[in-house]
């Protein structure tokens, strides 16, 4: 705790401190601008609709994906769920292998990396925007996004390289490289440095100024307003000692405390919804209702469908890539295991916990409905639906909570807080490794890259929920452009190793060791 | 038929104790031991990306380091006793990892130092022999 004072300390100048409030929105409002303007034709170009029509190409990209990948390995997220359990149970796992990362370990870290603020602010903006309706687009979209999961996991563990001191590296760029020319095919390399490229903004957008920006509308929502940049800075000064400085301890805190913030998160809405047994079966027909007729929301059934596909990418990660690099650790000698564990990531992450966000929300009744009509009431813009007072993203979560439990606003601050620096802790890992990718391992090069990745911090914190939000997903998106065109390109690589793991379970040859 | 006696050993005093008693014992009854040290591991455990990345690195390391800093000296001094010493070095959870070291050496009993924790740590942690005098597919020697 003494380093992570002094670190803070030390990060905060003392005449930034003492600067007058009016000053400082001002700073905020500069930072806010600049950055907008900076980002608007890269969110432009990501999103933009197909001609004539207001369906993002992204979110039909993902889709498709997702759904090729479903059918093509034969509904292998229903198939193969009860052996994913048993292989993160270790019931597969040689004895003499104890010591060396374990199917759970990789599950585990993978998992701490995505389960965050996509899973509480994200649902929340997805049902402010696109109505109950978006909850139902946003499981089907994390059941179909497994399948993605699947595939570029096995590729992530299949392709990673083994350097000889025994550290491994993987992800996305080892598999466009080293599979690309496997197959004989071309552009691999060029795909991977693009793929980095775009890892390396996703690393700084929802990795890092989406987490910094909600974990600050978090903390004003408890103590009162101040300016975004202090919280920034004192973030930044954190996430510097510890990726700079090396105070593992943080991290390894962090870990720890991370997933049992997530079971607790999980048990209070399971505890909200039971004190509200009787409504879940309105819930769920609010949910129907609005998926498949929009229900007064602003862009009517398409609307909730992009928003909850969006939302869910954004949350679960699914064939963005980034969880091909923190599962390509795993020991094992079929990389089709790790795929097999890794479709247990959407499903936790989305079906599970995003689900129970957003029944929370709709349950507690956040948004305002037209008792006489029985549609959502919308704000001035038309855009979103109003809510009782007037929350957006993390602070409708929150206040949700809070109707049943008013001290678990302090809660899932603190929550927030860890999530949001869980997750930083892992882009920032997955963003060196592209960048390391790109320009070679080093000391400086590496400390470059971590001081940008501080800097957004602070960029995060003060911009406002509008560009920050639009910017993470772009960049986020923008990964999965290039990662999904080379999952299609190796998805026979996928295929072969699942037929031959397949027949090879069911000889015996593959066997429980307990 | 010898006995084979497993020692579960860690560098510590009272497994000191422990490894000579083993040794009186294998002598006496013509026996041979299994110097056996198992490195605390849980695969359940939460690990950062960093650490997943050099897990495999720091196991090699981890072992090394058992190997020559406890399992070597034992075997070189116990080298001109006459007994014949084998040893054992894995990963896991105590408890359970010495039971099965137990059964796959086919080993007629294990015998173990006791660290000497009483009390609230013990309440809430457990002891080593304790589970252990529980668990063991074998008789159990508790050396003190």
């Amino acid at each position: 705790m003494k380093n992570l004072f002094r670190a803070a300390a030390i990060a905060v100048p003392a005449t930034l401190a003492a600067s007058a409030p009016a000053m400082a929105q001002s700073l905020d409002q500069q930072i806010n601008d600049g950055f907008a303007n900076a980002t608007g034709w890269f969110v432009s170009f990501i999103f933009s609709p197909f001609p004539g029509t207001t369906f993002p190409w992204i979110v039909a990209w993902l889709v498709i994906a997702a759904t090729i990948f479903t059918v093509y390995f034969g509904l292998i997220q229903f198939r193969a769920f009860p052996h994913s359990i048993s292989l993160v149970k270790g019931d597969y796992s040689d004895p003499n292998d104890a010591g060396e990362v374990s199917h759970f370990q990789a599950l585990a870290t993978a998992l701490s990396g995505t389960v965050g603020l996509g899973n509480i602010a994200g649902v929340a903006v997805a049902v402010s925007i696109g109505g109950p309706g978006a909850t139902f687009w946003m499981i089907l979209a994390g059941l179909m996004g497994m399948a993605s999961k699947f595939t570029e996991c096995t590729l992530g563990v299949k392709y990673r390289n083994e350097y000889d001191d025994g550290t491994v590296s993987g992800g996305p760029m080892y598999y466009m490289t080293k599979g690309f020319a496997e197959r004989g095919l071309p552009l691999g390399r060029f795909m991977a440095i693009l793929f980095s490229v775009f890892c390396i903004l996703g690393a700084l957008g929802g990795g890092n100024m989406f987490q910094a920006n909600q974990a600050h509308a978090q903390i004003t929502n408890v103590v009162g307003e101040y300016p975004g940049w202090i919280t920034g800075i004192v973030f930044a000064g954190i996430v510097f000692a510890v990726i700079v400085g090396g105070l593992k301890s943080i991290a390894k805190v962090t870990e720890k405390v991370v997933p049992i913030m997530g079971v607790m998160y999980v048990l209070t809405a399971l505890v909200i919804l039971l004190m509200n047994a009787n409504m879940i079966g309105w819930a769920f027909g609010e949910i129907f209702r609005g998926a498949f007729t929009g229900a007064g929301v602003a862009g009517g059934m398409v609307g909730a469908l992009i928003q909850g596909f969006k939302r869910a990418a954004f949350s679960n990660e699914a064939g963005v890539g980034s969880a091909a690099i923190a599962h390509s650790a795993v020991k094992t000698k079929e990389p089709i295991t790790e795929g097999f564990v890794s479709l247990l990531e959407p499903f936790i992450d989305t079906v599970v916990i995003c689900t129970m966000t957003a029944l929370v929300i709709i349950i507690t009744g956040q948004l305002i409905m037209d008792p006489s009509t029985g549609m959502y009431l919308l704000d001035e813009g038309a855009s979103t639906i109003q809510t009782v007072d007037g929350n957006k993203g993390v602070a409708l979560t929150s206040a949700a909570f809070s109707s049943a439990f008013p001290a678990f606003k302090y809660i899932l601050a603190i929550a927030v807080i860890l999530f949001a620096f869980s997750t930083m802790i892992s882009w920032s890992y997955y963003g060196l490794k592209a960048w390391t990718f790109l320009f070679g391992e080093g000391h400086t090069k590496e400390l470059v890259f971590k001081v940008i990745f501080c800097i957004f911090v602070i960029i995060g914190a003060s911009a406002s929920l509008g560009p920050v939000i639009d910017f993470s997903d772009a960049a986020i998106f923008a990964m999965a452009v290039v990662n999904i065109v080379a999952l299609y390109c190796l998805m026979p690589v996928v295929k072969r190793e699942l037929i031959s793991y397949q027949s090879r379970l069911k000889s015996g040859e593959i066997a429980k060791f307990h | 038929m010898s006995r084979k006696i497993v020692v579960g050993y860690d560098g510590s005093k009272s497994a000191k104790a422990a490894l000579d008693f083993s040794v009186s014992l294998a002598k006496a009854e013509g026996g041979s031991v299994v110097v056996a040290h198992v490195l605390e591991w849980s695969p359940y455990s939460f690990l950062t990306p960093e650490e997943l990345e050099e897990r495999h690195k720091r196991r090699g390391e981890e072992l090394e380091r058992a190997e020559t800093a406890v399992l070597k000296p034992v075997v070189d001094q116990l080298s001109g006793s006459g007994i014949a010493v084998s040893t054992a070095l894995k990963y896991g959870h105590i408890t359970d990892t010495l039971c099965k070291i137990a059964k796959d050496e086919g080993a007629d009993q294990i015998i173990i130092g006791r660290t000497g924790h009483s009390g609230l740590a013990t309440r809430i942690f457990g002891s080593v022999a304790g589970s252990l005098a529980q668990a063991a597919p074998v008789p159990v020697t508790i050396v003190p």
